[in-house]
């Protein structure tokens, strides 16, 4: 289910703003990669290159190669859309639709999609709600709108959305920077979970929780403002916090800069 | 009061001498009654011009005896709060009176006969008739025009906010702006040009075509309003899960703005409805029932309204068909409104729990 990612020379621009620059890693399935640096490093917008959500942007555009179990993702002829449908995305700030219930909003990907069997539905929306720890909490309310759920709740929401329609990657962009520590906790032990079945990549800015909820960090940095973000380096979690190979790494780590 | 007002003797510097509540009624009572007193002993008979001086009595009174009691900045604070309420009050007056006299004046006629008969066999000048064909010519002009105009309009907007970009983009929203400020009658003209190209009688669904170029560039600001409040992170969510970006603006952004939207068509529709100069070139007015728009001179209730003053010759039966008129047509427009508000209320996204 879960697949690789394989990024090589990776640059994206907004307009003539060169955002990333040559950037190269692997991503390894059924794993968690978290993604830290300093805010404008680039984090989000390489995150938003892996399912060309970049592109939805304004001006966005990208060069380079990002391989999905060998498959380019910006080889010629390639759908963004089924692009998408195979790389699922969470975002920073619980985004429900209003306009859905707590049902619809789960099965929206399928249902927009029109890519679902009727009687199946039913099983998805329950199936995806218990992967994302929320159906003991609004199986009695499915049909209530989603806006009404508490903000960790509607977050965990979007996480029921997003694995409905069976991605092979999840890519989260800070997804518990709004939220509180215990909503933090029931999401950090949800992706725990998760990453038995997705490749899940991270943005955070909190390192503690970089520190316990990857396997693997990479360390991003830009050398001044307005200058492009770069990978510094991406190894093992425990190697990253205890024993990192650049010193801007421990730096940042230790809280001496950025 | 709380119990610190009791118990502490010492001055205080957070309290201070305030006016008692019924300050504001009373000086406004007391301007009202000196305004009359002043207008009688300089003999002025206008009721505005009581009105305007029992106005600056009441502003100028609050000012000098808030200032002699609570000091000049709750004086000014006053006279802020008073500025506003007799800015409310003449914004208001013309609006009660206008309904006043329409209601007074149009029930008179206003019945069931009034409503389901036309003025076939009836003089201009004489009693009876009704309203009957202007009503059914409104409905077909209007509706017609917004089964033109809001669609168009409609996806106007959404391709100015969801793909327009560049010149393309740039021209059409200034030719929408040019077209917002076209006068009704150069409309009309426009039309009619066509018309007489074509050496066509007039007929109603002319007058729909010219409504339908005055509805668009509304439909269209109002649409393009509402859709750029739909917050990006919904097309951004819908798109993260590999929805098409036409499904996308299909199933998440124009419900999610399906209220607003119909609000700006109704209030276009509402704006049409009203007008009198296009409907006179192109549609003519008739008082035989015509239930067909496709041929034939038609009536409207603008232009019933206008013509029953105009034509005539002062004869009270018309006046008083004419304030009929305006009623039905001021509680049609109304009724939109209200049907406006209340689709935007049911389709409002919810947050209830």
């Amino acid at each position: 289910m879960a697949k690789r990612i394989d990024v090589s020379g990776l640059t994206a621009y907004y307009g003539s703003h060169k955002a990333i620059e040559d950037i190269s890693m692997t991503v390894e399935p059924r794993s968690v990669t978290a993604f830290i640096g300093p805010s404008g490093c680039g984090k989000s917008t390489f995150l938003r290159t892996l399912n060309r959500m970049h592109e939805v942007t304004p001006g966005g555009r990208v060069e380079g190669k990002v391989l999905l179990d060998d498959e380019d993702l910006y080889g010629t002829g390639v759908d963004p859309v089924s692009v998408r449908r195979e790389v699922g995305m969470v975002f920073q700030r619980p985004n429900p639709f209003p306009t859905m219930s707590i049902y619809e909003n789960v099965a929206a990907g399928l249902r927009l999609n029109g890519s679902y069997k009727k009687s199946e539905l039913n099983d998805i929306v329950e199936r995806s709600l218990k992967g994302a720890n929320l159906w003991n909490e609004v199986k009695d309310r499915l049909n209530k709108p989603g806006s009404g759920l508490s903000g960790g709740q509607q977050q965990r929401l979007c996480i029921a959305r997003a694995i409905a329609v069976e991605p092979k990657v999840l890519l989260m962009d800070e997804p518990c920077s709004a939220l509180d520590p215990i909503s933090t906790l029931a999401i950090e032990d949800l992706i725990g979970e998760l990453k038995e079945r997705f490749t899940i990549v991270i943005v955070t800015h909190n390192m503690q929780q970089a520190a316990r909820v990857s396997d693997r960090t990479a360390f991003f940095n830009l050398s001044a403002v307005g200058q492009p973000g770069r990978l510094i380096e991406i190894d093992d979690t425990e190697r990253i916090f205890s024993n990192p190979s650049v010193q801007a790494t421990e730096d940042y780590i230790s809280g001496r800069f950025g | 009061m709380s119990t610190a007002a009791v118990t502490d003797k010492r001055p205080s510097t957070l309290r201070a001498a305030s006016l008692p509540k019924w300050t504001s009624p009373a000086i406004a009572v007391g301007a009202i009654a000196l305004g009359i007193g002043i207008s009688f002993a300089a003999d002025l008979h206008s009721e505005i011009q009581w009105a305007l001086i029992a106005a600056v009595l009441f502003v100028l009174g609050t000012y000098g005896i808030s200032a002699r009691v609570e000091g000049r900045r709750q004086a000014k604070d006053r006279v802020a709060t008073s500025f506003v309420w007799v800015a409310f009050l003449l914004a208001v007056i013309p609006l009660v009176s206008l309904v006043w006299t329409t209601v007074s004046r149009g029930v008179k006629v206003l019945d069931v006969y009034f409503l389901t008969h036309s003025m076939g066999v009836v003089a201009d000048s004489e009693p009876g008739g009704g309203i009957y064909h202007a009503i059914i010519g409104s409905l077909e002009q209007v509706g017609l025009a917004t089964l033109i105009g809001a669609p168009i309009g409609v996806m106007t907007a959404i391709y100015l906010v969801e793909y327009g970009r560049g010149r393309l983009a740039q021209a059409v929203t200034f030719f929408v702006d040019v077209m917002t400020g076209i006068p009704s009658i150069v409309a009309g003209l426009f039309i009619l040009s066509l018309m007489l190209i074509f050496e066509m009688q007039p007929f109603g669904f002319a007058g729909s075509l010219a409504l339908a170029i005055l509805m668009m560039p509304v439909v269209v600001r109002s649409t393009e309003e509402m859709l750029k409040l739909v917050p990006n992170e919904l097309r951004e969510a819908s798109l993260a899960l590999g929805v098409p970006k036409w499904r996308t603006i299909l199933k998440v952004v124009l419900p999610t703005s399906i209220g607003g939207i119909t609000t700006g068509i109704m209030l276009a529709i509402a704006r049409i409805a009203g007008e009198t100069a296009p409907v006179l070139l192109l549609v003519f007015g008739n008082p035989f029932i015509n239930n067909n728009p496709f041929e034939g001179a038609q009536a409207s209730l603008p232009l019933y309204i206008y013509q029953q003053y105009a034509q005539s010759a002062g004869a009270n039966a018309a006046y008083d068909r004419a304030w009929a008129a305006s009623l039905t047509l001021i509680a049609f427009v109304m009724i939109l409104n209200l049907v406006a508000r209340g689709i935007a209320r049911w389709k409002a996204p919810k947050a209830g729990r």
